[in-house]
């Protein structure tokens, strides 16, 4: 089984709004070994001008993933799950993601290669707030490997 | 930012161990749930050399010293937030049940702008003396 090519081009529909909780935030910084207060402490977070924790930079994967998802279990994409593998991965903030952030993610397949017997699929995920302000981009190029 | 900041300045130099319970850690927080960072029968079917972290994993744990120099006071100024990060993964980082991996992160300044206020640090990040993020780039911006 091989990545659909016609996968190129394809725009999903954007995914249910993704509310951000301070918890969250919390257990993935934790998670990724931060011990920033404006991650963990609502009160320093205040103090430094935000309205709660503020998310470290990777946090926006978390709601990536919902639209991987998307891509990953459409039945037609040809990428098989246990084969993936991630090639690269990159994140463009206009501003930092915040807990009580509403966030709606929309998927762009903007690249489908094949290279000896793996494929590449390059998707981009643009985040946008509840007023639909743009907050993150995160791309990420997913490998599947072929049948060794 | 003041004018402190320096190329080739070395902002964070650690080393973090990575167990098989951080990579469940890590799939509850991130909701990846990819059998390949769990179970070993699914990574060896697929060819690897064993579980291996995920990526995003790495490439978090990575930045989380430079995001924590950034809130400290080492800092050249208040304010500083990560605008870009990205980042190649490699390598496969291989966690043993019962050792783990060990994972060196060094993060240097490669340049700085102190009209737009912003400088790139770049990660060098090591398991078993090899790299395993390629092109690990941040773009750090103060108010």
């Amino acid at each position: 089984m091989s990545v659909n090519p016609a996968l190129l081009g394809r725009v999903f529909p954007p995914v249910s709004p993704y509310l951000v909780g301070r918890e969250k935030i919390r257990e993935f910084a934790r998670a990724t070994r931060s011990s920033a207060p404006l991650a963990l402490d609502p009160e320093a977070a205040r103090a430094a001008g935000f309205r709660d924790v503020v998310a470290p930079p990777t946090f926006a994967i978390v709601v990536q993933e919902k639209t991987l998802e998307q891509l990953l279990e459409s039945p037609d994409s040809g990428i098989d799950f246990a084969r993936v593998v991630h090639g690269d991965q990159r994140f463009s903030y206009t501003r930092p993601i915040v807990a009580g952030d509403e966030l709606t993610a929309t998927l762009t397949v903007t690249s489908v290669k094949t290279l000896g017997g793996h494929s590449m699929v390059t998707a981009e995920s643009v985040l946008v707030d509840g007023d639909g302000e743009h907050v993150v981009t995160a791309v990420s190029t997913l490998v599947v490997r072929g049948d060794e | 930012m003041s004018a402190a900041l320096e190329v080739g300045q070395v902002v964070a130099d650690v080393t973090v161990t990575l167990s098989r319970d951080s990579l469940v850690r890590y799939a509850g927080a991130s909701g990846d749930f990819n059998p390949i960072h769990y179970r070993d029968d699914v990574a060896a079917s697929v060819g690897l050399p064993g579980v291996i972290a995920h990526g995003m994993l790495t490439m978090g744990t990575a930045v989380a010293p430079v995001v924590d120099w950034l809130g400290g006071p080492e800092a050249p100024g208040a304010g500083g937030w990560v605008v870009d990060y990205q980042a190649k993964f490699t390598r496969p980082v291989v966690v043993d049940p019962t050792d783990g991996a060990e994972v060196s992160l060094t993060a240097t300044v490669a340049e700085t702008d102190p009209e737009a206020k912003t400088a790139r640090v770049d990660l060098t990040v090591k398991f078993a003396d090899k790299t395993v993020l390629g092109k690990a780039q941040v773009r750090v911006a103060w108010a």
